[in-house]
């Protein structure tokens, strides 16, 4: 190809979707992977259905995967430039994540009738007033790959699996990139079938050359700016891969061994699949009978000395309610992370929400303080995993570290750390045979117990659920009680003093302050970064520590006249912050439909406040 | 797969007065708990584990209360967990000697998920179910094991649940280790923990306690002096199983069941007498002297003890294997693992 046919972009978003069983999260995934590792900056969203594998070619079995590349990628992106739709139903469901005039690639070979009936269409899909508003590509996927694999020998099953790597051809040429890195990615995969890797191979290039000759797309060659980014090396992960490599790294920092006890639940079973492979590391990982045993067993760990954690969404975290009480109660070192998923009950399995902010916060009986910290992005999953077990080891309290469907399953560009320039983990163990040992004495600045561990000469001592006196024994004395009550909330409440102040972008005489927390700061920045670029005055700040608070919180809220909390949910932290500082007005802006924001309409919201 | 110990071994040389805690015992006088707490402060010594390395783990009920009543570390943790925290506990530190103590309601209602579950993994644990029949703490609920037809606050009419039996329950999620014995023969119940604490792997014990305020004399038909020895019978690992005031009743296997027979009558001599072999993997037997009760004597002592490579061992092999010939040695080698590239 000759370089003026290459068109420059500063980003691009592209949208597989085929049925569940398609292979769109891969072929997705080997896009993302293939232009992180050629200097792209990424971000991706894995949108696929709760079933396994939904009936054949209905709508309900659609499974989407978007990466959005360039050069400073905040978000997944809001619609898409290209959709790759492998059968009917997939077009028709995703194409209103299209772009008006984005490129549509179909496999035209599903466009049968039968396969039209069941997504639901009467008549022919591409209506005039279609063709006029995107580029249709009508390509023989189907035919093309059965013919390699008739060609190879290959059977009909194991060809239909190759049919995204078709498409994933075409999208590497229209997208002014190689195959080389996949070539490799396959040889690693099936390194034990070489007809697999073969097959493969030969559709992947098939499907490029095919793009290639296609005159109609020839001038839509997009060569998409590389990442502008700090020095360093880079890989690319998911959230809930950073959760748990954070955990580890905060394992081997602290000296504890880590302990995670946890029941598959989606979309948090990662972090545990994650995790049991790493015992080399000394992930000590142990799949629980339940919810419960997951997070009581995470507390016998650490009762015995372990850095426990248990991971797990929603319901889970219903379920691990008492658990986390005796946690607070017995003043143990303890991480829950909670992948949020769509809610109440089972809800939406697989989509994204902020709805169990409300249940972290107050989900106990009796008064019940712990620290809550949120992940603001896939890759920073990692320092807020470590971070939560920081907290957790040098307070002895439960920490709930919140992420979400959206920050776990998506991925990023990470840049390396090395564990020695992470900071510093001081777990607050008890000296054995120290004759001033008592369980509940606290240090005078944070109020944290000393963790003395069986095993330890001259410690022994009980813990348990029932109201203990600081020297350790029983204890139902009210004033007792209600001091040791006042001394679990100050230990939680003096966390401020070892956090940073919050920050906030934007001008101080802002019209508007933009307030997120958790998973939606990648849409909020970008949304006040162009509304500012456009001349507008909106500032924004962005909670990861949501209790304790920062203590600077007040005066940036006191700030702004006006000021909006955006969030997944019906207004959770909104109504948190109101209880603290009532003297500062909130609007709220709230989406509940299991998926992220998008910056479109944060900017027509911001933009309506203004008036 | 070579056979590991895990819980160190000491040579101090401990009495009951070491493992005796200065809390005063709150049960009620005349509970069968205190028998229980005596015959397991008799049962530590015997161990030869140091006092440090002993956790006791107990949920919720008045038998939880134990760990208070014993000098060691001991976490008195929430309604039917015990099992579950007691395993976080033996996983992160495999040194530690763990006794889990569970009422009837604690073990086999809110926690027999916990319970069957850690039997079945085969997690090394000693587990001691107190087993009076009802709920004591709440004052008097019919509780898995409360005898079907029983009046209780929560049955006026009679209860019309059918009760667990703890050992069927222990061999049908493939236990290994499986004693009962009664709270007023003490003796028994130190010699069957000692054996508890040695096998490796979850150890379950039985004991028949009295609650005498909510459900007195529930053991009654069987524990009181004058019946026990024809309504009981204590097992001996390679010992003819004998029983009765006289020593003469025994119990043989008829081809379809157990009954029990008198030796001296119809041609029976002490040939004809089962001996019983607390190892057989089969639980065929075991099951069946669980089992029994009514017309056969209740069996009394250790009626299952298998070997069975544990969770602990199998759990620690593995992890020593990676440790040692794993692909990472540090989290760095981790981070920087795969494709990666400089910016």
């Amino acid at each position: 190809m000759s370089q003026d046919q290459i068109v420059n972009k500063d980003d691009l978003v592209i949208r597989f979707a085929g049925d569940s069983g398609d292979g769109m999260q891969l072929s997705g995934t080997l896009f993302s992977d293939a232009s992180a590792l050629t200097g792209n900056d990424i971000a991706t969203f894995p949108d696929y259905p709760a079933e396994i594998r939904a009936p054949h070619n209905t709508v309900a079995g659609v499974s989407g995967y978007q990466v959005h590349v360039g050069s400073h990628i905040y978000s997944s992106g809001d619609k898409c430039d290209i959709l790759v739709a492998m059968n009917p139903a997939a077009f028709k469901s995703q194409l209103k994540w299209a772009k008006k005039g984005a490129t549509v690639i179909v496999d035209m070979d599903t466009f049968t009738e039968d396969a039209l009936e069941k997504a639901g269409y009467k008549e022919n899909p591409f209506t005039d007033e279609l063709e006029r508003a995107y580029t249709i590509v009508r390509a023989p996927i189907t035919s093309f790959t059965a013919k390699i694999g008739e060609e190879q020998g290959a059977d009909k099953k194991t060809t239909e699996k190759c049919r995204n790597m078709f498409a994933l051809g075409m999208i590497f040429f229209l997208t002014n990139k190689t195959l080389e890195k996949t070539f490799a990615y396959l040889e690693r995969k099936f390194a034990k079938k070489p007809d697999v890797v073969k097959l493969n191979k030969a559709v992947l290039s098939e499907g490029f050359e095919y793009a290639e000759k296609l005159e109609l797309i020839h001038s839509k060659i997009v060569s998409v700016a590389k990442a502008e980014m700090p020095k360093g090396r880079y890989r690319n992960i998911t959230g809930n891969v950073a959760t748990a490599w954070g955990l580890l790294a905060a394992s081997e920092r602290s000296g504890r061994r880590l302990f995670l006890g946890s029941y598959p639940i989606t979309p948090a079973t990662d972090v545990m699949v994650e995790l049991a492979k790493h015992k080399s590391l000394g992930a000590r990982v142990f799949q629980a009978e339940d919810e419960i045993a997951g997070i009581c067993s995470a507390i016998g760990a650490s009762y015995a000395g372990a850095l426990a954690c248990t991971s797990t969404s929603g319901p889970g975290l219903s379920l691990k309610s008492e658990a986390l009480g005796l946690a607070v109660m017995t003043e143990l070192p303890l991480v829950v992370v909670d992948v949020q998923r769509g809610g109440p009950s089972t809800g939406l399995p697989t989509k994204t929400e902020q709805s169990d902010l409300a249940q972290a916060l107050y989900g106990r009986n009796g008064e019940a303080p712990l620290i809550v910290v949120a992940a603001s992005s896939s890759a920073n999953c990692f320092y807020w995993a470590y971070t939560a077990a920081k907290l957790a080891l040098e307070h002895m309290t439960p920490v709930i570290l919140l992420t979400d469907g959206y920050l776990g399953n998506g991925s990023q560009l990470f840049r390396i750390p090395k564990v020695a320039d992470l900071p510093e983990i001081k777990p607050r163990l008890a000296k054995p045979n120290d004759p001033n040992y008592r369980p509940f004495r606290r240090d005078p600045e944070t109020f944290a117990r000393e963790w003395a561990l069986p095993g330890m000469e001259g410690l022994r001592h009980r813990v348990g659920g029932l109201e203990k006196c600081p020297d350790g024994p029983l204890s139902t004395d009210p004033e007792n009680h209600q001091l040791m009550v006042n001394n679990r909330q100050e230990k939680v409440n003096r966390v401020a003093n070892y956090i940073p102040d919050q920050e906030v972008m934007g001008a101080e005489d802002a019209d508007l302050l933009v307030v997120g927390w958790g998973g939606t700061s990648g849409a909020l920045t970008l949304a006040v970064e162009e509304m500012n670029a456009e001349g507008k005055k909106v500032a924004y700040t962005h909670f990861n520590y949501i209790c304790p608070l920062p203590k600077n919180t007040g005066d940036i809220l006191r700030r702004y006249k006006k000021i909006v909390v955006c969030e997944l949910n019906n207004g959770q932290f909104a109504g948190y912050l109101r209880t603290q500082f009532p003297e500062c007005p909130m609007t709220q802006y709230n989406k509940v439909m299991g998926l992220p924001f998008e910056v479109g309409e944060l900017k027509e919201h911001f933009n309506s406040l203004l008036g | 797969m070579s056979e590991r110990h895990f819980v160190p071994k000491t040579d101090v040389a401990y009495t009951k007065a070491d493992f005796t805690s200065d809390q005063m015992v709150k049960w009620c006088p005349g509970c069968g708990d205190h028998a229980i707490l005596s015959s397991l402060l008799n049962t530590f010594p015997k161990t030869h584990v140091k006092k440090e390395n002993i956790v006791m783990v107990s949920g919720i009920g008045c038998s939880s209360r134990i760990p208070y009543y014993v000098d060691t570390y001991g976490f008195h943790s929430i309604h039917g967990r015990a099992c579950a925290i007691a395993t976080g506990v033996k996983l992160a530190n495999p040194a530690l000697s763990v006794w889990v103590n569970m009422g009837d309601g604690d073990s086999m209602a809110i926690g027999g998920n916990h319970l069957i579950h850690a039997i079945r993994r085969n997690q090394d644990l000693n587990i001691t179910i107190f087993n009076n029949e009802i709920y004591g703490l709440t004052k008097g609920q019919y509780s898995p094991t409360t005898k079907f037809g029983q009046v209780t606050k929560t049955s006026p009419y009679g209860t019309i649940d059918y009760p667990f039996n703890p050992g069927e329950l222990v061999m049908g999620a493939q236990g290994t280790f499986f004693a009962r014995t009664l709270d007023c023969v003490p003796a028994l119940t130190t010699e069957v923990m000692e054996h508890a604490a040695k096998h490796d792997g979850a150890s379950v014990v039985e004991v028949l306690q009295n609650c005498m305020i909510f459900n007195d004399k529930t053991h009654a038909a069987i524990t009181d002096r004058a019946v026990r020895d024809d309504r009981t019978i204590v097992l001996e690992h390679g010992k003819p199983m004998i029983f009765g005031k006289e020593k003469n009743k025994g119990l043989r296997f008829n081809g379809r069941q157990l009954e029990a027979v008198t030796i001296g009558e119809n041609g029976i001599t002490i040939d004809d007498i089962m001996v019983h072999d607390e190892t057989t993997e089969d639980t065929g037997i075991h099951m069946m002297l669980a089992h029994m009760g009514g017309d056969l004597p209740v069996a009394l002592g250790v009626i299952r003890n298998v070997k069975k490579t544990s969770y602990t061992q199998l759990y620690e092999d593995q992890m020593d294997e990676q440790m040692q010939n794993g692909k990472y040695k540090c989290v760095d080698d981790l981070l920087n693992s795969g494709d990666t590239w400089e910016v």
